[in-house]
């Protein structure tokens, strides 16, 4: 059984059409182990009779030989993406009854494609978080050791994948959600380019921001993810009629030699976990030994983007935010009139961080402050996405630490938002840009005892997904694909 | 309407104008009026997570057309921008409007007054979507009820400049401006329904100084009669308050028809900050000018063009040519009759006096007249050949209107010969007539002669009477006075 956990997503694809392993017995299987490692919370909501009945229709459909990409795959969902009929929550208490009557565009795609769901994934509240810890659920659990933070928001989608408990995952990224918790957790994760993908049916934080993406064991299982859930969609006006390129067969099709790979130095500071580092030069060096040019480059206004990003994101966040009034659906808290009603079902509705980003959103967007904080941040955003333009002119792929440290432990920054924050700091300035970026592991360091994973974070020019997922691929190939542990 | 103490008002008024569209400014939900409530609202006007506005085109369209009809600065990029504030009826506790960036900037009317016309010029136009409805009155205690029907729907914010300085100025403002929409298909103008409405912004000041004093916003005008009389009275509040030696706080007013007064909704310390910033849901409005360009091939002739025309053309009179451009429906009516064969002053009274009788009558208006334009210009067309009198024509005209009535159809000219009532101008026939008509009252021709001309009458009364009124009256009037000569 462990063995079938413990495949690829494009290996239990290949058995299942190969009719060697049917779905039916992979779903059940993740469904035995879902329940067998509860304690890592990776789920919210499960979704076992709906799973069974797709894996049974997936098995149908693999007999009589229509077979579509992804045809008996069970997958993990981010509790952000609406799915029609089963519970949404975004780890938020306020949507503890919400069950959505439209499916997101994203994870319509994966069930056309033929995908099962098991479930909705574990997440920071809204998304806001770097740890999972702010679920109205509980904290989703670090695999590789159940007293660290399998990174967030999309803490349940990483711990899940991480854990074996499911194939792969979709997660969400705003300013690095997908990318850390991938690079604590040993998996891949990729964001694409902003306007790859619809957000429709994704609950919004920051819509400027937010992209759709996919946490998985291998490169070549986000090619074939990304390639499912992208594209353009009428119903999502900042989605892009660019087309989708065949990621999956441009893997392996890239010559090193002569691939310009770029090391921006303010990603190489004092903050960064010289293990890291070491890390990450090591690696960088094998490149350089492929052939590849290394060039240092400088990406100037990257300290300013924490700064401006914890201005836009919350200012967004802040009216993305204000529907949930307990009027129309959520969980209402009666007053005596209408404002008592609005304060109770807020105050009790919403988690703390999720309270503290409102009130500095509504703050930075109010009269008389505007233009100091969003104009300034905005002016910003441009910078740093000049930054990166100029830098594309001499290289092909940036190459940088996806997060600071390796994995925390649960609490350790729980009392310290800043630093927390500034845990998104090589995450962010990709996202201000609305640039592709990717994790993938480049090793594990030792921290207290424990082996814990790091990511090697790929950076490529707008629309040039491929780029970072062939030298994510060409990575695995020289240096062999890793996969976390598999607890027992 | 004026003012005491030698003071004037300044005027200035913000209108929305429904859009009609069928479907709303973000979602597919249909607009029309009437329906059940909360049936037209889907999960995009609901404020539903996860969901996102695609704009209407359509609804971009109108607003270049009414962009181009004032000739205002059309935006070659305009942004969405949200409204940020709490209501129940406004589901995603923001509205989508446009802030420092609208569709329209600019451009001006002109206004007919009794004194002649006056150009108001225009601030800026822009698109955004209305809320819902609150009721909060349906007598089951204290329960309040939300219809999101309306949530969503497109409007157009149309902003003058403090120009108008009567109320009379801002009725005429009104109407000018409802007959544009109307001319241009982007609005019904039905301010019964709510889909025009006015907040008029007022203060007033002493006459020959040019300073701008504390305003106040009255909300909500849902008729012209209403906008006159809000404006009227608000002013001379603020007048006394000055007089009184108070000063006059900006705040937002509302008007109660029925005790004939504005009181106030909230001062300016409540007024809301809205926090505007760009809706990152929507990518700027970016127009092609191809865009514009076709938009101005398809525009109808304006009600001012039209009306200039009309006068220059056909020789009507200012009064007549401004009621036949009041509608799109009356222009195109009456330019319809010309087509088929009307002469055009006889049309326009034909218009203006029996057509409108008989729809009064009917109790019908000018979209569903049961007489088309095409068989009153017939009509017109058989009395300018001289088949039958403008006193026959009447007859007929009452015969088409029964015929509509009863379902049946004939043409003006089928009906006069089915009745037997084409002018008679047999020369030789009315000859005869007339000289028995002289002869039957030799008294009268005797006075006639003698200088008394109104009682030429009665010879006409006689031969109409023998003819059963088909005689061509002019043929009739010739031959009496050739015969009277002769005696």
């Amino acid at each position: 059984m462990s063995e079938l956990l413990q495949l690829t997503a494009t290996q239990a694809l290949a058995k299942l059409h190969a009719k060697e392993v049917s779905s039916l017995e992979l779903t059940e299987a993740h469904l035995a182990r879902i329940e067998a490692r509860k304690h890592i919370n990776a789920y919210i909501t499960l979704n076992p009779e709906g799973a069974r009945a797709a894996a049974k229709a997936a098995d149908a459909a693999i007999a009589a030989g229509n077979i579509q990409p992804l045809t008996g795959l069970p997958l993990g969902i981010k509790d952000l993406f609406c799915t029609n009929g089963i519970r949404t929550t975004a780890a938020s208490k306020f949507l503890d009854n919400f069950v959505p009557a439209y499916e997101s565009t994203v994870t319509q795609k994966l069930w056309d494609a033929g995908a099962v769901n098991l479930g909705k994934l574990n997440m920071d509240e809204f998304a806001m978080g770097g740890s999972g810890e702010n679920s109205g659920y509980g904290p989703a659990r670090n695999p590789w050791n159940d007293t660290l933070v399998p990174g967030g928001s999309s803490s349940g989608s990483a711990a899940a994948v991480a854990d074996y408990q499911c194939y792969a995952a979709t997660g969400s990224d705003t300013g690095g959600s997908i990318r850390q918790p991938a690079a604590f957790t040993g998996l891949v994760g990729i964001k694409p380019t902003y306007g790859r993908c619809s957000r429709w049916g994704m609950v919004a934080f920051a819509s400027s921001l937010d992209q759709a993406g996919v946490i998985t064991r291998s490169t070549e299982d986000a090619a074939l993810l990304m390639e499912i859930i992208s594209g353009h969609d009428p119903k999502d006006s900042t989605s892009s009629p660019q087309a989708v390129p065949a990621w999956r067969e441009s893997l392996g099709k890239l010559n090193l030699k002569g691939l310009r790979i770029g090391l921006p130095k303010e990603y190489f500071i004092d903050g960064l976990d010289p293990k890291i580092r070491t890390l990450i030069e090591a690696a960088t060096r094998q490149f350089e030994g492929e052939g590849a040019i290394i060039k240092q480059i400088s990406l100037p206004h990257t300290q300013y983007a924490p700064a401006a990003y914890y201005i836009v994101a919350p200012a967004e966040a802040a009216s993305n935010l204000a529907r949930y009034d307990g009027i129309r659906y959520g969980v209402r808290k009666e007053g005596k009139n209408l404002v008592e009603t609005y304060l109770k079902s807020r105050t009790e509705g919403f988690g703390a961080e999720v309270k503290r980003r409102i009130m500095i959103g509504n703050y930075a967007l109010s009269s008389g402050y505007y233009d100091a904080f969003y104009t300034k941040a905005m002016q910003i955003r441009t910078l740093i996405s000049r930054d990166f333009d100029k830098a594309f002119e001499e290289v092909d792929v940036i190459f940088a630490p996806t997060a600071p440290t390796a994995a925390f432990p649960i609490g350790a920054k729980s009392n310290d938002p800043v630093a927390m924050y500034l845990g998104d700091v090589f995450t962010i300035p990709t996202s201000l840009a609305g640039l592709p970026g990717m994790s993938v592991n480049v090793g594990t360091i030792e921290e207290n005892g424990t082996r814990l994973p790091v990511g090697l974070q790929l950076i490529g020019a707008r629309w040039n997904e491929t780029v970072i997922l062939q030298v994510a691929h060409a990575w695995e190939q020289m240096a062999g694909l890793t996969q976390p542990p598999f607890q027992a | 309407m004026s003012l005491p103490h030698n003071y004037e008002m300044v005027i200035g008024l913000e209108v929305h104008a429904q859009v009609t569209t069928k479907s709303k400014l973000f979602s597919t939900s249909s607009t029309a009026f009437g329906a059940e409530p909360n049936t037209q609202a889907n999960e995009i006007d609901l404020g539903m997570p996860g969901m996102l506005p695609v704009l209407n085109a359509g609804a971009v369209d109108a607003g270049i057309k009414l962009g181009l009809a004032i000739d205002a600065k059309i935006n070659p990029s305009s942004v969405f921008a949200r409204k940020n504030y709490y209501y129940p009826d406004l589901p995603k506790g923001y509205q989508i409007s446009q802030f420092d960036q609208p569709i329209v900037l600019g451009g001006k009317i002109d206004i007919d007054l009794e004194s002649g016309s006056r150009t108001i010029n225009i601030t800026r136009m822009h698109l955004e979507e209305d809320a819902g409805k609150s009721i909060h009155d349906m007598g089951s205690g204290n329960v309040s009820y939300v219809d999101l029907n309306r949530a969503g729907v497109p409007l157009m914010e149309i902003v003058s400049e403090p120009e108008m300085r009567t109320p009379e100025e801002a009725g005429a403002y009104m109407k000018k401006l409802r007959t544009l929409l109307r001319f241009l298909e982007i609005c019904d103008g039905d301010m019964e329904k709510g889909n025009l409405r006015c907040d008029a912004n007022v203060s007033v000041r002493k006459i020959g100084t040019n300073v701008l004093n504390t305003r106040c916003e009255i909300k909500n005008l849902n008729s012209i009669r209403h906008v006159m009389h809000a404006i009227q009275h608000e002013a001379e509040r603020q007048v006394s308050i000055w007089e009184s030696g108070g000063t006059v706080d900006q705040e937002t007013r509302l008007w109660d028809p029925d005790l004939q007064e504005t009181r106030t909704l909230r001062s300016k310390e409540d007024a809301h900050d809205y926090r505007y910033f760009p809706c990152p849901d929507l990518l700027p409005v970016n127009l092609d000018p191809l865009r514009i360009e076709k938009i101005k091939a398809t525009m109808p002739e304006l009600p001012d063009t039209l009306k200039a025309r009309f006068m220059a053309d056909y020789g009507l009179t200012a009064y007549d040519a401004s009621l036949l451009t009041s509608e799109k429906t009356y222009a195109d009516y009456y330019q319809a009759m010309l087509k088929s064969g009307a002469e055009p002053k006889m049309a326009a009274n034909w218009m203006t006096v029996e057509l409108c009788a008989g729809l009064n009558k009917s109790g019908k208006e000018l979209e569903n007249s049961p007489i088309t334009a095409g068989a009153l210009g017939e009509l017109i067309a058989l009395i300018t050949s001289g088949k039958i009198s403008g006193k026959i024509a009447k007859q007929v005209f009452a015969i088409m209107l029964e015929n509509a009535e009863k379902g049946t159809t004939q043409t003006p000219a089928e009906i006069v010969e089915a009745q037997g009532l084409a002018q008679n101008s047999n020369e030789d026939e009315l000859r005869a007539i007339c000289v028995k008509a002289l002869a039957a009252n030799p008294d009268a021709v005797a006075k006639f002669k003698g200088g008394n001309e109104r009682i030429f009458g009665s010879f006409v009364g006689f031969v109409m009477k023998e003819t059963k009124g088909q005689a061509n009256p002019e043929l009739a009037n010739k031959l009496l006075l050739e015969l009277i000569a002769q005696a």
